[in-house]
Formats: C-alpha cells, sequence, structure tokens
C-alpha cells in the first residue's frame, strides 16, 4: 500500500485533464447558482427585502449568497455522478481493477478532481457575488472558518454523488438521480426565505434537512447574523455523517462482485 | 514446462443460471491457448474470473504461481488483459493512456515516457499518439488497448476476443503482434469465436460450450477426433486412373478431374499403409493430398450446433 498516495494523485491528473478536455460537464453546474443570483438577488431583491420587512441595513443579497453557495456545490454534484458512471460503463475501470494498483485510487481521484472543480465554482460565485453588492463584513477567522465548512460539504456531497453514479445504470440516470439534491435542498431550505416565512409542512422538512444549519451558520459567520448555537455543530455532524455514508456505499459498490 | 496457469473445477453462475460448470485448465509457460465457443459460452466470464475482475463460486485457480483467490495482487502484477470492449480512455490521447499505465506501475517519469513513445512506434500509432483516443478507428483502438497492456511487461496476457469486428487487415497484423509476443516468452490466453483464429494462432485449444469443456487439444488432435479425413490423389493419364480404381476399390472416382478420394484419417500409419499400396501397384500419382477436417467439422461435431462460419484458412498440407 506504499502506492496510495502515488496513485491516487495519478488518478486526480487523469480527471483534472478530462476536466480540461471536456469543460462543459464541470463549468455546466455554474449555471444554475449564478442564474439565482441574478434572478433573486438583482431582480427580486427589492420585493424580498420588503416581503421580509427588512430594515435599512438589510440587504437581501446578504441574506441570499449563502444559500446560493450551497447550491453551487449541490449542482457540482452531477459532474462526479456522471463520471463516475461514465467510467463504470467503459472497459477502463475494468483494466484499472485487473491492475495492481491502490483500489481506492479510482474513486477518490474522482473526488479530488470534482472537489476542486466545485471548489473553483464556489470562488467563481463569490466574485460574481460581490460584483453584484454582497457584502460580507466576516473576520479573517470567519472566512477560514467559512472555507473550512464549505469544503467539508463539498468533499462529503462529492462522495455521496460517486456512490450514485456508481448504482446508475447510464451516464444519463446518474445525472438524474442526482437532481434531487440540486434542486429539492437548496430550495427547499431557508436559501430564499427565513423558515418563519414557511408553511408548516415545508418548514418542517427545511428545519431538519442537513442545508439549513449549513447556510444558518454560514450568515452567523459571513454577516454576523445570530443563529442558534447548535447549527455549527450540527451542521459538521451533517458533513461528517454524509461523507462516511457516501464513502463506504462508494467503495462496497466499487467493489461489488469483484475479487478485492 | 511450469504452468503459468492452472485451473482446476471453476464454477460460475449468476442466479439461476449456471455460465461456467466445472472447468479444467491448464496452460503452459510460453504457449499460446485459445478459448473457443459461440456467444454466451462462457469465455468472456472464464476471462474475467482469471484476470480477478470477478469472483468465482468455487474452483481452485493458480495464476503464474499464485492462488487466485488468496492473493490477487501478486496474479494482477504478473497479468495484462485485453478485454472485449476496449478498455482505452477516450478522453485521453494515445499516449498520455501509455504514460497513465506507465504511471500506474510506477515506471518514473522518463522511463514511462520512454515505454510510451517505444510502444507507439511498435504499435503503428506514432502519427495518432497526440489525438484523443476516442476519435481512433476500431483496429487503433485495439491496437492501443493491447500496447496499454503491455506497458507493465506482463508475462501472461489474457485476449477476449481480440480480432472481433477488426477487418482483415488489422486481423492479420493482431496475430502478427500476437506471436511475436509469444515468440519473447510470453504467456496467452485468448479467446475466440474464430476457428480459424485459434487454429492460426493457439498451441492447444479448449471448446467451450454452455459452461463446459467439450474438447481440450492441439488443433490436430481435435480435428483426428471427427471422421471425414480423406487423402485425395490426382492422376495424369486416364490409365493410370483407371488402375487406381482397381487398387483401390474403396475410394471416390471423380472420372473428369482423374481424382480418387481415399477415407483416410490422415494418420503417419494409414497414410503409410496407402502409400504402400500405390508403391506394390507402381502407380503414377501426380499429385496426393491430405486433407483433415477442419475445426469448423470439429466444432459442430463436440457442439452439435451451427457456429458462425468465417472462411476457413487452407489446413490440407500438399504432397508432392
Amino acid at each position: 500500500m506504499s502506492y496510495t498516495v502515488q496513485d491516487t494523485a495519478t488518478m486526480f491528473r487523469r480527471n483534472m485533464r478530462h476536466a480540461q478536455r471536456y469543460p462543459a460537464l464541470a463549468l455546466g453546474p455554474l449555471g444554475m447558482p449564478v442564474i439565482m443570483l441574478l434572478l433573486f438577488g438583482v431582480l427580486f431583491g427589492k420585493t424580498f427585502k420588503a416581503g421580509l420587512g427588512g430594515s435599512g441595513n438589510f440587504d437581501y443579497i446578504d441574506f441570499l449568497v449563502p444559500g446560493i453557495l450551497l447550491m453551487a456545490i449541490a449542482s457540482g454534484t452531477m459532474g462526479p455522478a456522471v463520471a463516475v458512471c461514465t467510467d463504470m460503463t467503459e472497459g477502463i475501470v475494468a483494466r484499472f481493477r485487473t491492475m495492481s494498483i491502490f483500489r481506492p485510487a479510482v474513486l477518490t481521484g474522482h473526488v479530488l478532481g470534482s472537489v476542486l472543480q466545485i471548489l473553483a465554482s464556489l470562488v467563481l460565485v463569490v466574485g460574481f457575488a460581490l460584483l453584484i453588492g454582497f457584502r460580507p463584513n466576516a473576520s479573517f477567522g470567519d472566512w477560514l472558518l467559512t472555507i473550512g465548512l464549505l469544503v467539508a460539504l463539498t468533499i462529503a456531497f462529492t462522495w455521496f454523488a460517486v456512490a450514485l453514479g456508481l448504482v446508475s445504470k447510464t451516464p444519463e440516470g446518474a445525472s438524474n438521480i442526482v437532481l434531487p439534491i440540486s434542486l429539492v435542498l437548496p430550495f427547499l431550505s431557508t436559501t430564499f426565505i427565513p423558515l418563519e416565512s414557511m408553511p408548516s409542512g415545508i418548514r418542517w422538512f427545511a428545519e431538519y434537512q442537513p442545508f439549513t444549519p449549513v447556510i444558518e451558520t454560514l450568515r452567523h459567520l459571513l454577516l454576523g447574523t445570530p443563529s442558534e448555537s447548535g447549527n455549527g455543530w450540527l451542521s459538521i455532524a451533517w458533513c461528517a455523517a454524509i461523507a462516511v455514508v457516501g464513502y463506504f456505499w462508494a467503495q462496497k459498490n466499487y467493489n461489488k462482485g469483484t475479487v478485492a | 514446462m511450469s504452468a503459468a496457469i492452472d485451473v482446476r473445477g471453476l464454477r460460475k453462475s449468476y442466479g439461476e443460471k449456471l455460465v461456467l460448470d466445472g472447468i479444467d485448465l491448464n496452460v503452459a509457460e510460453g504457449t499460446i491457448f485459445a478459448l473457443l465457443g459461440p456467444n454466451g459460452a462462457g469465455k468472456t466470464t472464464a476471462v474475467q474470473i482469471l484476470s480477478t475482475l470477478i469472483a468465482a463460486d468455487a474452483g481452485e485457480i493458480r495464476v503464474a504461481g499464485h492462488d487466485l483467490h488468496r492473493s490477487p495482487d501478486e496474479v494482477r502484477a504478473a497479468i495484462g488483459v485485453t478485454g472485449q470492449f476496449s478498455a482505452v480512455d477516450g478522453l485521453l490521447t494515445g499516449r498520455e493512456n501509455l504514460i497513465l499505465m506507465a504511471d500506474l506501475h510506477h515506471l518514473g517519469r522518463d522511463e514511462g515516457r520512454r515505454r510510451a513513445d517505444e510502444l507507439l512506434e511498435r504499435f503503428d500509432l506514432v502519427d495518432a499518439g497526440s489525438k484523443m483516443a476516442a476519435t481512433y478507428s476500431g483496429g487503433m483502438k485495439r491496437r492501443l488497448d493491447l500496447a496499454m497492456t503491455l506497458v507493465g511487461n506482463p508475462s501472461i496476457i489474457f485476449l477476449d476476443e481480440p480480432t472481433t469486428g477488426l477487418d482483415p487487415r488489422s486481423r492479420h497484423r493482431m496475430w502478427q503482434l500476437i506471436r511475436e509476443l509469444v515468440a519473447g516468452g510470453v504467456t496467452v490466453l485468448l479467446t475466440t469465436q474464430y476457428l480459424d483464429e485459434a487454429d492460426e494462432l493457439a498451441d492447444r485449444i479448449a471448446v467451450l460450450d454452455h459452461g463446459q469443456l467439450v474438447a481440450q487439444g492441439t488443433a490436430e488432435e481435435l480435428k483426428r477426433m471427427v471422421p471425414g479425413g480423406h487423402i485425395r490423389l490426382r492422376f495424369n493419364a486416364p490409365e493410370e486412373f483407371a488402375l487406381a480404381r482397381q487398387v483401390l476399390p474403396s475410394a471416390a472416382p471423380n472420372e473428369e478431374s482423374l481424382v480418387l478420394q481415399v477415407p483416410n484419417d490422415g494418420s503417419v500409419h494409414a497414410l503409410r499403409a496407402l502409400l504402400a499400396r500405390i508403391d506394390d501397384a507402381s502407380l503414377e500419382v501426380d499429385e496426393l493430398t491430405v486433407h483433415t477436417p477442419d475445426l469448423d467439422d470439429v466444432f459442430f461435431a463436440v457442439t452439435g450446433q451451427p457456429t458462425p462460419h468465417e472462411p476457413v484458412l487452407q489446413t490440407a498440407g500438399t504432397m508432392k
């Protein structure tokens, strides 16, 4: 197992080269968060601010950005799911499996490549948000915690997406199976409106799904919005749980029926 | 000679469907072994198991001296596999594919690049080396695939239907490459549904049908298992032909071409007996040809079913 790092690095380079050859899969997921920023931040911003009873120093764009960052992560999961499924339906993974290489390297290479791409898209989203008026008042330490939490959530959802890609039979199926992540979780959370203004059923879901505590924690870190003290730990617990389930589910499926 | 591959009692089923039903195989080092059978016979499953891709349900398997079940990684280090469906990375160029393999074999940067260029040269892919593999023709993909298999210098190579779907020229090129490999000391186990391919390449052939080995041996041994062999005698003069018909009454005559077909199994003993009778009668034979049954006949006989019929290469030996 002395080649753990070397083999993982090789697989990572392979996936970065794929992203370079096939940029549509890497850049495609940027579309939704950017459009949402424009639509809700710029176009409906004033209406939402009024509707939410915002006072003078409340800016809807600031309220919006943390949820949009999570939306970027969620729509970024399509990349690894489709890429892993495509890999599995082609002969190349069969070849890797008959070679004496560090076994988890194939999937870990995918995860590393995707995490890097999603983080790059987060940087672009933040840059765009700053352009259209996003004004966080976070300290350096707050920014570090924000980055740490976003990286953790990205790793967790990427492993989960890889597992979903492995259980999909076709790349089309893989792109559909991750849709609930990018559609349900960001919209039925506090991305656009606070919990208090939701109808009770949706409110119940939003309160207990993983995105809400993360969004609340990010608001607290970036804007100093008051947040329940448990949200930070709850966010970390969600990230750890999703990462562990995703990782083991993925490895189990990757090794299914083979000589491990 | 020691065995490169030794298999006893290999079994595999998918749910209710029994795919391999107790296979025994022994492949000697440095030889070509062909697993011959129609589609669905279990050839690919056998290769997938022997190459550590999927697990067997039962059976003792040793590959390159290692127990496949207990030390799959040692087996993997010794083998190379070229599957039925091309195992190249379409988004990488040919050269990048080879370098990827070199990296995974930990050859080091310079050695990996040197090896990649050497293989591109050997497999006529120098011009295509900088193009994405997805743009390659079927024959080029198959050559790149085999080149990738060779990066790690495997001592045993599995080729699953290496020429299926290739045009005749690519096919002969592939045969030539396979022969070169074995000349270099490599052991090859290939699967094929083409009888001529097995006949052309293999030292030993096993015929697989519905998950069972129905025959095993050299091409010659297999051909001798079925009746239908004969010796063809051609004469110049009608009077010699007429005399020969009296000497060999069991032969089937063809008056127009002055040809006699004498039933004969083609063995040395039977051939010597026939030559003795020809000598005794002082017959002037213009041409003598031995016709052993070809693998098609063997296939029909042992599997009892028709096969995808490819043009069969000449299997007759001519004596003058």
